[in-house]
């Protein structure tokens, strides 16, 4: 009758213990929580390049992944250290807003069109990415997007605009979710689907999908990397953040991003501007 | 793909694979944590729940059986905007920290605690009422003594928490922030491995999480089944 | 060896129930019944099945309240204890169960193992002292549930139809436990429905039928010469309804 009682007094102390180890654990390492987006995440990036900078610094990158809505959220209240997004006016905004006390370019990488083999709207031979979102809007074939509010999602439906075409209707399928989510779903509606390079490179179960249209300039997608506001957010990290905008654009985080390849390809091309 | 699946499960829990390993330790420890600590609540609270008589009792009750299918992303949500430094809570800092996730299932894990506590014991109150009252045993004195007796059945009850606790992914996905080597258990990492299209990876992910939860549930069981013969 | 003696005691307060009644909702269960039970007598509360006997006995100990009438001591009132039909005893040991009695009534930590002890040892118990009390017989636990009562030393011990689910040897071994109650000066009220273990204790009979109190004789008059035509039905062993 007594070892019941010991079992529970132990497990009481190893609760005890383990969420007071959690909290040390916390206090370690300095580090900064960065907010960023799931593409960028899943792609990989993160993991080749933030044990550099650890290296180089020390400082810990806590990476929270989230839609690029999300992640402008969280720095808006103050609940990260640093942004990493791909939505220029977005950003530009966040700063005009005094959220950010100020952006700067990162790299770049780019949208491809992604659709079945057979290609029914025939965007293969499409001249620009407004003609083919036009001739997949003209054939009303299944296209899948990610309706989540995201940089990528963002982007997509400008160049809808810009291809004069309001999304809507049967055809076009919001899913509300990620860029890996929204593959998935496509692979298995046989759909057309925008998705960033990096992720369609790493991108496992295509089944029927392939890549049918790259290349407009109108489908780069630009990364800009936020200084947060030392006004609004006075307890944030500021200086260990600062660090991190600075190596980014720093020849060494510039190199970094260049270096990164999934399948020999490098999916990220460094545009700092340079001093 | 189910055959992949369990070659990779297989594959990562052979290799002990760190990464794997880290998920693990952290998902045991985060709701280990969270069933600990919404027991130490949710016992005494569910057996003076079926002790005293009080108005409100049935609203609070019924409360509390509401809250038994409280959604997960819900909570989580919740304790996002309160841990939030632009929250009532901010200051401490917690957000996107496994404690954090301690909270947000602390809360989910205990309305069930509590109410499937106050049912065994108003059943076994039922039983001993009179002879407790016989030997002028005060109310207050009934908690630890029907909880104390209840015991087998409160493994039960532990058990069902803490299923709940290890099943979930909403709440300590917005509230942890599904950071890689900090904040990153089995259910999120399987959220982010179907996300990045690695589905045999997240099945396999998934099938190492249900074998770790049966484990669990077994050996409750057995230490249930042994004390039960003990004592009959 | 310790002294397993309680503390003899020559008057407790005579129990008095006045006018008592009990209506939980429109159907009226017991009463209205005055009755006074004083002295140190065993007093068997008898009659049939529905009579209203563990209603009297719950209504006398105060584990239920009058809806009408009152129930009172006339006196300081005295310790008591009550042994169910049924032996509730915890989820631990047989020893443990004593030791909790003893902890309810506050006594310090280091007395409890000695007293509990010397408790089973009275009641023959010892060699199950570290058994979990609900593996135990029947027999056995209503023993130990008898031994706590012991422990609890009260001046009045109810009882309520505590030999019915026992064997023989084990009504022999709860009547002599109840005796040696007696002996020490504890007032006995107890129910039953077995005539002959009536005729073995009981010094007065308190009869009820339907709910009402027919009847509150010495045990010789009772048995004997009935002052009622119930009663007498009931002694011959015939069936009343």
């Amino acid at each position: 009758m007594t070892l019941p009682r010991h079992l529970a007094a132990a497990g009481l102390l190893l609760g005890a213990v383990s969420l007071s180890g959690a909290a040390l654990a916390e206090q370690e390492a300095p580090s900064i929580t960065l907010a960023s987006t799931t593409s960028t995440q899943n792609s990989g990036l993160f993991d080749a390049i933030v044990p550099q900078f650890t290296d180089a610094t020390g400082i810990e990158v806590h990476v929270v992944a989230v839609g690029t809505g999300q992640a402008f959220e969280i720095a808006r209240r103050g609940d990260a250290d640093s942004l990493l997004v791909h939505d220029t006016a977005g950003e530009e905004t966040f700063v005009a807003d005094g959220d950010a006390d100020e952006r700067a370019d990162v790299m770049y990488n780019d949208f491809v069109l992604i659709g079945p083999t057979d290609d029914p709207a025939a965007i293969s031979e499409a001249t620009s990415v407004a003609d083919a979102l036009g001739r997949i809007a003209d054939a009303e074939a299944p296209f899948a997007s990610r309706g989540d509010d995201s940089g990528t999602n963002r982007a997509e439906l400008r160049l809808w605009q810009q291809a004069d075409v309001e999304p809507g209707g049967d055809w076009y399928r919001e899913l509300g979710s990620g860029m890996g989510a929204t593959l998935n779903t496509a692979a298995g509606m046989d759909a057309y689907v925008m998705s960033d390079r990096a992720t369609w490179v790493a991108f496992d179960n295509r089944q029927n999908l392939a890549l049918l249209f790259e290349g407009d300039e109108a489908m780069f997608n630009q990364y800009g990397s936020l200084k947060l506001s030392e006004e609004k957010h006075p307890d944030l990290e500021h200086d260990l953040a600062n660090q991190w905008h600075q190596w980014l654009l720093s020849s060494d985080g510039q190199a970094a991003i260049a270096d990164f390849r999934v399948k020999g390809q490098q999916l990220f091309f460094p545009n700092a501007k340079g001093d | 793909m189910t055959d992949s699946a369990f070659s990779t499960a297989l594959a990562l829990i052979v290799g002990l694979d760190s990464d794997l390993l880290a998920i693990v330790t952290l998902s045991l420890r985060v709701s280990l944590t969270a069933v600990g600590i919404a027991a130490l609540i949710a016992f005494p609270l569910g057996a003076a729940l079926a002790l005293y008589r009080f108005p409100g009792r049935s609203m609070l009750i019924v409360t509390l059986n509401a809250l038994m299918g409280l959604p997960p992303v819900v909570a989580g949500l919740v304790v996002y905007l309160l841990l939030s430094r632009a929250g009532p809570l901010g200051t401490f800092g917690l957000l996107f920290t496994p404690s954090a996730m301690v909270v947000a299932q602390v809360i989910l894990v205990l309305p069930i605690l509590a109410a499937l506590t106050r049912q065994r014991i108003e059943e076994l109150h039922g039983e001993y009422a009179e002879q407790l009252a016989s030997m002028g045993v005060s109310r207050a004195r009934r908690i630890p003594t029907l909880l104390w007796d209840a015991r087998l059945a409160l493994i039960t009850v532990l058990l069902a928490g803490f299923g709940r606790a290890s099943a979930e992914v909403g709440a300590v996905m917005i509230v942890g922030g599904n950071i890689d080597g900090v904040t990153r258990v089995m259910t999120t990492a399987i959220v982010l491995e179907t996300s990045k299209g690695n589905l045999p990876l997240a099945l396999g992910l998934g099938i190492i999480l249900l074998v770790i939860v049966a484990l669990i549930t077994a050996i409750a069981h057995v230490l249930g089944e042994g004390t039960r013969r003990q004592l009959g | 060896m310790t002294d397993m003696s309680l503390p003899t005691v020559s008057h407790i307060a005579p129990l008095e129930l006045d006018g008592v009644a009990f209506r939980p909702g429109s159907q009226t269960l017991l009463g209205p019944i005055s009755l006074r039970l004083d002295g140190c007598r065993r007093t068997l509360v008898m009659g049939p099945n529905g009579a209203g006997k563990s209603l009297l006995m719950r209504l006398a100990h105060g584990l239920i309240a009058p809806t009408s009438g009152r129930v009172r001591w006339h006196g300081p009132v005295p310790r008591q204890a009550m042994v169910f039909q049924r032996p509730v005893l915890l989820r631990r040991s047989a020893r443990a169960n004593l030791e909790y009695a003893l902890a309810v009534d506050g006594v310090a930590r280091r007395e409890r193992r000695e007293r509990a002890d010397a408790a089973l040892e009275h009641f023959g118990l010892a060699a199950i002292a570290r058994r979990p009390a609900r593996v135990l017989s029947g027999g056995e636990q209503q023993r130990l549930a008898l031994a706590r009562a012991w422990l609890l030393a009260p001046e009045v011990l109810f009882l309520d139809e505590p030999t019915s689910a026992l064997d023989p040897a084990a009504i022999r071994a709860v009547e002599e436990a109840i005796n040696a109650f007696h002996r020490r000066g504890v007032r006995i009220v107890m129910t039953s429905h077995d005539l002959h273990q009536a005729r073995r204790l009981a010094d007065d009979v308190v009869f009820l039928h339907h709910g009402r109190l027919i009847e509150h004789s010495p045990a010789s008059v009772f048995f004997h010469q009935p002052a009622s035509e119930q009663a007498l039905a009931f002694v011959s062993g015939e069936l009343i309804d």
